[in-house]
């Protein structure tokens, strides 16, 4: 009783707030990349096992064009654009020759890119980390914390290319065609959409996400070769929790998977919090394995 | 259309009257996916040696009945005894143990074993034995089942054959002596001449003929030339019900049946 | 010999000595058969014989081992089935398979939404779409898996009307209907024949398909058995029972 009294009197709020904001921030960040993976198994059944390293190529475009540039967000957009169209071309050199094949090619395929795309970001920019500086400097108190304002840039910024995301594929006629393709990819098909073109379009739509969220989160910690590892992990932890090729679970779940990490934060230390996550997976797997959110297809 | 069916299969055992009981017999048997009914409180009863074919249009569900004599669905209602033994609901492995072998429309044998081994494993289920140290081919009883199964279904002479080099009819073929190989009390075909050239179907037909000999067999099939050859008896299912029963030639005379048929 | 049988001249889609597998499966064994602009055609069969085959063979959803499929005098054997939907084959497959998650408006769209479909024109599309099954339009804006069989089956033909075809592959579009419908989808393919559109109709329905089309051809065992003109024959035609019956 007196030690459960005083676990409980020792909850520090405060801490628990700072952490609520900073698992939303994550948590956003993580939809984004899950977003892109989720599309990509959805409608073609790929598991994308090099979404990490478009996650970290992104970073590292944004770096050199906001050297060249001057401009964040000017950079941002750079980098999704050029990811996306080497997305589109890593798709149709290396990806569509597959189609139709055992699935397992395809993994062994995209973890085979991954590896080629991390040892080329290490020979071509090195060992040492760059660094991009934040595009919005102010900040706010948060209790006893300055709280820096881009980080809820980067939370609202990530909720609206999702929410663009969404409206895309509700209301724009290439929208409706990722939707039916997802849905039917005969029936798609006889209907006169080039679905290999809509494949492509997928790949390259969720490496500029991917690569969207790289540069949202360089300022953060540093860029290096082998940031996308830990993302991706977190990704496909994310994307099997909130149901595979489900939108809307995967956003869920990345918000509902950092936030528990954020709090578990504050007891353990944070490499050990990373566990709740693999919990989280096991808990699903063992119980609704199709994930908590998904909807029958 | 023929009016006499050929039967050489031997004479079902009708004639011993209340002797004999049915080998299969289903009560009231019902199979409802939500508010559809697959299949509708089916009485239906198969004598010992008979051979019996049930046919009947798209969604009458023959598939349905034999999923659920195969242990492959559970039903929702009614009961399925099988030798005087209740079989409702068990599980198909237990099915299996107790005599009834199913063949299946799409192909399902080892494509990287030899048509021996492929038999062999359904012949070994039938015994029992804790020895793990001998060779899988030193079983000689074993061995001799899987060999008997094999020449009954012609494919003796390529027992050593990779299973996925064989002819689409000789897989289908091998499927049969699979079933056959654990020794079956009923033997439960599923459209067994499923993609298969004129000459291909009549092979399996003689094949099917021949085992029919001290054997029962349940057959759906939608070529009509085979289910009047080799039937005894016909059920004709609609709509999860029995519309009708009969000889090929009472069958071929209902009405009733060329109806639903030709939806006229 | 009947006129039929004959060769038909600048037939719109011919379909030659088709062998098709699955997998090991020899489904179609050397089938040939013909389609006239604007011509209802009928294939006859039971289940199994390689109807449906056939008209996937026809839209390239699967590839012949031997043989050849062309449209207007142009060879599409082995085309890609989305280059053929906008070369004007429309499908209709067994069970509809129309999008379930999209609503009926989206499904319309899939059609709709293509190269040289003005404002002007899609909104005639629709009308007549609508005209034809005024159902549809009380639906518009409702998930396509919330429609009735019959409802998916009106939308699944409006979808390939979308299309502009010139031919329509129509796969058992009465299965599983009540009688009323079947009728219904009679006076439809009826009215598709009238705005000059062909139609290569599979079914197990004899009475339908022989009131509906001006030739038949008959199958079994993955080849044409018969083939000749519907009014050469009845529903009570020894071949009939034969190919058909019991």
């Amino acid at each position: 009783m007196g030690v459960i009294g005083q676990f409980f009197s020792s909850i520090p709020i405060d801490l628990l707030i700072i952490q609520t904001v900073n698992g939303i921030v994550t948590g956003m960040i993580l939809a984004l990349v899950a977003s892109g993976l989720t599309l990509i198994f959805g409608i073609m059944d790929v598991v994308n096992f090099a979404h990490g390293e478009l996650f970290m190529l992104g970073a590292y475009m944004g770096v050199i064009a906001f050297a060249t540039t001057g401009n964040f967000w000017l950079a941002l957009a750079l980098a999704a654009l050029i990811i996306g169209i080497f997305g589109a071309a890593l798709q149709i050199v290396t990806l569509r020759p597959l189609i139709g094949r055992d699935p397992l090619n395809t993994i062994l395929a995209t973890f085979g890119i991954s590896l080629v795309l991390q040892n080329y970001a290490l020979w071509q920019f090195g060992p040492v980390a760059r660094k991009i500086s934040e595009p919005i400097g102010a900040e706010f108190t948060l209790f006893y914390l300055q709280y820096p304002w881009y980080r809820i840039v980067i939370a609202l910024l990530s909720a609206a290319i999702i929410g663009a995301l969404w409206l895309f594929l509700k209301f724009n006629k290439f929208g409706v065609w990722i939707r039916a393709t997802t849905q039917d990819r005969v029936m798609a098909q006889a209907m006169g959409i080039p679905v290999p073109w809509v494949y492509t379009g997928v790949f390259a739509l969720g490496a500029a996400m991917a690569a969207a969220s790289g540069v949202l989160f360089a300022p953060f910690g540093g860029v290096d070769y082998s940031m996308g590892l830990q993302w991706v992990l977190e990704a496909f932890i994310v994307v099997v929790v909130g149901g595979m090729g489900n939108l809307a679970g995967s956003i869920v779940a990345a918000i509902f998977i950092s936030l528990l990490e954020a709090y578990a934060a504050v007891w353990l230390n944070p490499s050990q919090a990373v566990i709740v996550s693999f919990v989280v997976l096991i808990l699903t797997l063992l119980f609704r394995p199709t994930g908590l959110f998904a909807t029958p297809k | 259309m023929r009016a006499e069916a050929s039967i050489d299969v031997g004479s079902p055992a009708n004639g011993g009257g209340a002797a004999s009981t049915p080998l299969l017999r289903t009560e009231l048997l019902t199979v409802r996916f939500g508010g559809l009914a697959a299949l509708s409180a089916v009485n239906f009863e198969l004598a010992r040696d008979e051979v019996r074919a049930v046919i009947g249009p798209n969604g009458a569900g023959k598939s349905t009945f034999f999923n659920c004599l195969t242990g492959v669905l559970r039903p929702t209602g009614g009961r399925i005894i099988f030798n005087n033994e209740e079989i409702t609901g068990l599980r198909s492995n237990l099915i299996s143990q107790k005599g009834i072998a199913r063949s299946y429309q799409i192909t399902n044998i080892l494509p990287n074993a030899t048509a021996l081994e492929n038999v062999r494993i359904a012949a070994q289920s039938r015994r029992h034995s804790w020895n793990m140290v001998s060779h899988h081919g030193a079983f000689a009883d074993i061995n001799d089942r899987a060999e008997a199964a094999l020449q009954s279904v012609g494919l003796l002479g390529k027992a050593h054959e990779m299973a996925a080099n064989l002819s689409h009819g000789e897989q289908r073929n091998l499927e049969i002596g699979i079933a056959l190989a654990t020794e079956p009390k009923l033997l439960c075909l599923d459209e067994p001449t499923a993609g298969m050239s004129a000459a291909e179907t009549n092979e399996t037909k003689e094949l099917i003929r021949r085992i029919a000999k001290n054997l029962t067999i349940l057959i759906v099939e939608h070529d009509m030339e085979v289910v009047m050859e080799l039937c005894h008896r016909i059920t004709v299912l609609h709509y999860g019900q029995i519309l009708a029963e009969g000889t090929p030639a009472e069958i071929q005379e209902n009405p009733r049946v060329q109806e639903v048929y030709l939806k006229t | 010999m009947s006129a039929a049988a004959e060769k038909v001249a600048d037939a719109l889609v011919r379909v030659d000595d088709v062998h098709t597998y699955y997998g090991k499966s020899h489904i179609l064994h050397g089938v040939s058969l013909e389609v006239g602009a604007g011509e209802v055609v009928g294939l006859l069969g039971r289940n199994g014989v390689g109807k449906s085959t056939t008209l996937k063979t026809i839209m390239g959803l699967v590839q012949p081992s031997h043989g050849s499929v062309s449209l207007a005098g142009a060879a599409i054997t082995g085309a890609a089935p989305h280059k053929l939907a906008r070369m004007g084959i429309g499908y209709v497959p067994e069970d509809r398979r129309i999008f379930r998650l999209l609503t009926v408006m989206e499904n319309l769209r899939t059609g709709f939404d293509r190269q040289g479909v003005t404002e002007t024109k899609r909104k005639a599309l629709l009308d007549k779409v609508f005209a034809y099954f005024p159902v549809l339009a009380e639906r518009r804006d409702q998930a396509g898996g919330t429609l009735s069989g019959g409802e998916q089956q009106m939308l699944a033909i409006a979808r390939a009307m979308m299309l502009e075809p010139k031919i329509i592959l129509l796969d058992e579009p009465t299965e599983g209907l009540m009688p009323r419908m079947v009728s219904q989808i009679r006076q439809i393919i009826d009215a598709l024949h009238n705005e000059g559109i062909a139609i290569l109709l599979v079914e197990q329905n004899v009475p339908l398909t022989l009131q509906a089309s001006q030739r038949v051809y008959i199958m079994e065992k993955g080849v044409v058995r018969h083939h000749c003109a519907a009014s050469e024959i009845d529903v009570n035609d020894d071949l009939i029972k034969q190919y058909l019956g019991v």
